[in-house]
């Protein structure tokens, strides 16, 4: 299975303060990973940093096998983050919205309208200035874009907050989808059922790192390292702590 | 070495700066002296021409300052010299430019009430100074206002080139512009009347003594500057510290050694931590250079 | 990175064709600029003729600052910068593209300010090839400068003063040397204009490859 995130002791800087003091992650092809934590955990800073938006100043991160440390912007054509802030121009209309965020990742146009359709933006929808849209009406814009642009790998920050019940089905339904066909996707969210009912695997984030997890589901602990807390590990013991959630 | 041997702390001298300190104060006795009781009033221009001890050389200092901000610019945007040295070489260099520039102005304008009746004249050298300093004002400002500390210094830095590159044309256009007004200037600086024997001497003194004062103030800004990064970065390990305490109490699965550590040491800080950017520097090394971390996929300028 | 820039102008002159924020805004704050200069000048037509150049390009410069201002208001809003820089887009072709937005906008601002300047103050026009270069030139300039000085205020809390700052003493020279050329264009100086279109090219040349080449570096470090 390739490795599409691999995060060791990974320390970045938003000022002079550490967002991420330490964070050990492994994700692997085609699955979805739900990173859970308390308001300010770290877990936007560390789908920002997947992103190649926020610089890993420290520690190793390896994302779709591109280095961050060494080029952060190398890996974005190919991930897409859906953030809290969409990233939309207030003043195009949806349609223009999605193009442009299509074409300038390098997309086809022609990929827009089926996008718009899945998320069902049509009617008068597609010719409205996104300035007159509801929170949850823009919520679904930016996602149809990341749907129109397709990348490897999903960044979703709480990606059902503003959504009604209905489009939160077929978000669902859109990261399932996306799995089949071979994409990668990590969540954070607040809704635990929904989100614990659609990830494979669940890493906790507090303080800026990725405690160990009491009873790790993932790949079996080396013994004894539990002793060693997250991102305390030698750089030469590295390589045998395999993955602490 | 220790520390102490060299420097207090909390101070930003040294040794060499005091005695570079002392050497100037001396310096600028012997210039008040010289220039003020020695050398004899001009026939022409009265007691004003004194000013010629001040005038010239704190011109010559501030576009020494601003020279020295581009040439540190250029060494910290080039990738194989890039060190955070030279971005504080830029900054002190351009303040204390900023600050005979300044002087230079205000003795010109107070020199020029006397000698032809006005403030200000379009002069182009007047207009061309007065230009720099407007640049280099806005690119002091540029520099306070903080955020990262590597992107405030790339930014500062390509600043100081977009304000440097333009000087020819500012040059070209000021010189052109009153050439076409104005064919005979009142006035221009450095053909001064005839010099007398003390004048001169006294005049060269102030050259060397305004290079003095100039190296002082550079070397202490510098240290200030170091010093207030260094106490920035000396909270980095705090700071992860204290981040990774937000976790709260070690969880099940930890040892007791983590957990009875204190609420500070949530397991030993990241090991790479001090090997790229935030380098420890001793003490004593204020002014060492501090290695950043190569960024290949930048645009290199 | 050309087809980056045309797809970042695209998108800045589209944002402009619904928003309207030049035609509706600028392009009146401009004439309202020319009006109050009239008041300053107390209505003495024969100084105002004589400084009717020199207003026109400081009226120009104050307009270039509202469009730079606007054109990184647009990116700052909502994210759009991440949105900007996770699109992968080359840091060159996008400072290419915003530039060009900009100085279409100053183009369609020169032409209503220059009838503004000849109705209002009586200037002459003459040597339209002149003129026309010189507008090019500087136009060209003045959107390269704003631009570069443009991201590096963006993200920055005080970016409303800063920008001002950092640009008026810059672009000085551009104000200088497109009012000789005018002036000597239309007889009010001696002398060819035509030289200092040398100085306008220099400007426009080296703030274009500044930009091209540091624009990326500068939108992520803003």
């Amino acid at each position: 299975m390739d490795q599409v995130i691999r995060l060791r002791s990974a320390v970045a800087l938003v000022g002079r303060f550490p967002v991420l003091a330490g964070v050990d992650l492994d994700v692997f092809g085609t699955e979805i990973v739900l990173l859970q934590g308390a308001n300010g955990a770290g877990k936007t800073s560390i789908l920002r940093a997947c992103a190649g938006l926020l610089r890993v100043v420290a520690g190793e991160a390896c994302v779709l096998g591109v280095e961050l440390t060494e080029d952060p912007r190398a890996v974005r054509r190919r991930v897409g983050l859906l953030g809290h802030a969409t990233a939309l121009y207030d003043d195009l209309t949806v349609a223009d919205n999605v193009t442009f965020a299509v074409r300038a990742a390098g997309g086809e146009r022609s990929s827009v309208r089926p996008a718009l359709d899945r998320l069902g933006l049509t009617g008068r929808l597609p010719a409205t200035r996104v300035a007159s849209l509801s929170a949850g009406q823009r919520r679904r814009v930016s996602l149809a874009a990341l749907v129109a642009r397709d990348p490897e790998l999903w960044l979703l920050d709480e990606p059902h907050a503003g959504l009604d019940a209905e489009h939160r089905d077929l978000l669902d339904g859109l990261v399932r989808d996306a799995v089949v066909r071979g994409r990668t996707v990590v969540l954070a969210s607040h809704e635990h059922h929904r989100a614990h009912a659609l990830a494979g695997r669940i890493v906790t984030v507090a303080g800026g790192a990725t405690p160990p997890d009491p009873a790790p589901p993932g790949p079996l602990p080396v013994p004894g390292a539990g002793a060693v807390a997250a991102g305390a590990v030698a750089p030469g013991v590295a390589s045998e702590v395999t993955s602490v959630a | 070495m220790t520390p102490s041997s060299r420097q207090r702390p909390g101070a930003t001298s040294s040794r060499a700066t005091r005695i570079l300190g002392a050497l100037t104060l001396a310096g600028l006795a012997v210039l008040a002296f010289l220039g003020l009781y020695v050398s004899p009033p001009d026939g022409l221009q009265g007691e004003t021409v004194r000013l010629i001890y001040v005038h010239p050389a704190s011109a010559t200092m501030a576009y020494l300052g601003f020279g020295v901000c581009a040439v540190a610019s250029i060494a910290f945007l080039w990738p194989r010299t890039r060190s955070y040295r030279w971005d504080r070489l830029a900054g002190a260099s351009a303040e204390v430019g900023v600050a005979f520039c300044v002087v230079t102005i205000v003795s010109g304008s107070i020199w020029g009430r006397y000698s032809w009746g006005v403030w200000w004249t379009w002069d182009p050298r007047l207009t061309l100074t007065a230009l720099l300093l407007a640049v280099f004002v806005g690119y002091l400002a540029l520099r306070r206002t903080g955020g990262d500390p590597l992107g405030r210094a790339k930014r500062s830095a390509i600043t100081a080139l977009c304000c440097f590159v333009v000087v020819p044309v500012d040059h070209e256009a000021t010189s052109w512009w009153v050439g076409l007004h104005q064919n005979d200037t009142l006035f221009r600086i450095g053909k001064s009347p005839l010099i007398h024997g003390w004048q001169l001497a006294t005049m060269l003194l102030s050259f060397v003594v305004f290079t003095l004062l100039f190296a002082w103030m550079v070397l202490h800004r510098l240290a200030i500057e170091s010093m207030e990064s260094r106490l920035e970065d000396e909270g980095y390990v705090w700071a992860i510290a204290e981040r990774r305490s937000e976790s709260g109490p070690a969880p099940a699965g930890a040892t007791a050694s983590s957990a009875s550590s204190g609420p500070l040491v949530a397991g030993p800080l990241p090991p790479v931590a001090t090997s790229q950017r935030m380098v420890q520097e001793a003490p004593g090394s204020l002014l060492a250079p501090r290695p950043l971390p190569r960024e290949r996929g930048e645009a290199g300028l | 990175m050309w087809r980056d820039a045309l797809l970042v102008a695209g998108k800045d002159l589209r944002v402009e064709a619904r928003s309207r924020v030049t035609t509706n805004q600028v392009a009146p704050y401009a004439l309202i600029v020319l009006f109050v200069f009239g008041f300053a000048f107390d209505q003495d037509q024969y100084v105002l003729t004589h400084i009717g150049p020199g207003l026109f390009w400081v009226a120009v410069l104050l307009c270039t600052l509202l469009a730079v201002q606007r054109s990184f208001s647009l990116e700052a809003a909502d994210g759009a910068r991440d949105g900007l820089r996770l699109s992968g887009l080359d840091g060159g072709g996008i400072f290419l593209g915003k530039a060009a937005a900009i100085a279409a906008q100053l183009v369609a601002l020169e032409a209503v300010l220059a009838f503004g300047i000849v109705v209002l103050f009586g200037a002459h026009l003459a040597h339209p090839l002149l003129l026309l270069t010189t507008c090019a030139l500087a136009t060209v300039g003045l959107a390269a400068a704003g631009t570069v000085y443009g991201v590096m205020s963006a993200g920055l809390r005080v970016r409303e003063t800063l920008l001002p700052l950092l640009l008026l003493p810059v672009a000085a020279p551009i104000v200088l040397g497109a009012t000789q050329a005018w002036l000597a264009a239309v007889g009010l100086v001696t002398g060819s204009g035509w030289r200092w279109l040398t100085l306008l090219g220099a400007f426009a040349a080296m703030y274009l490859t500044i930009g091209v080449l540091a624009f990326g570096t500068l939108l992520e470090e803003a």
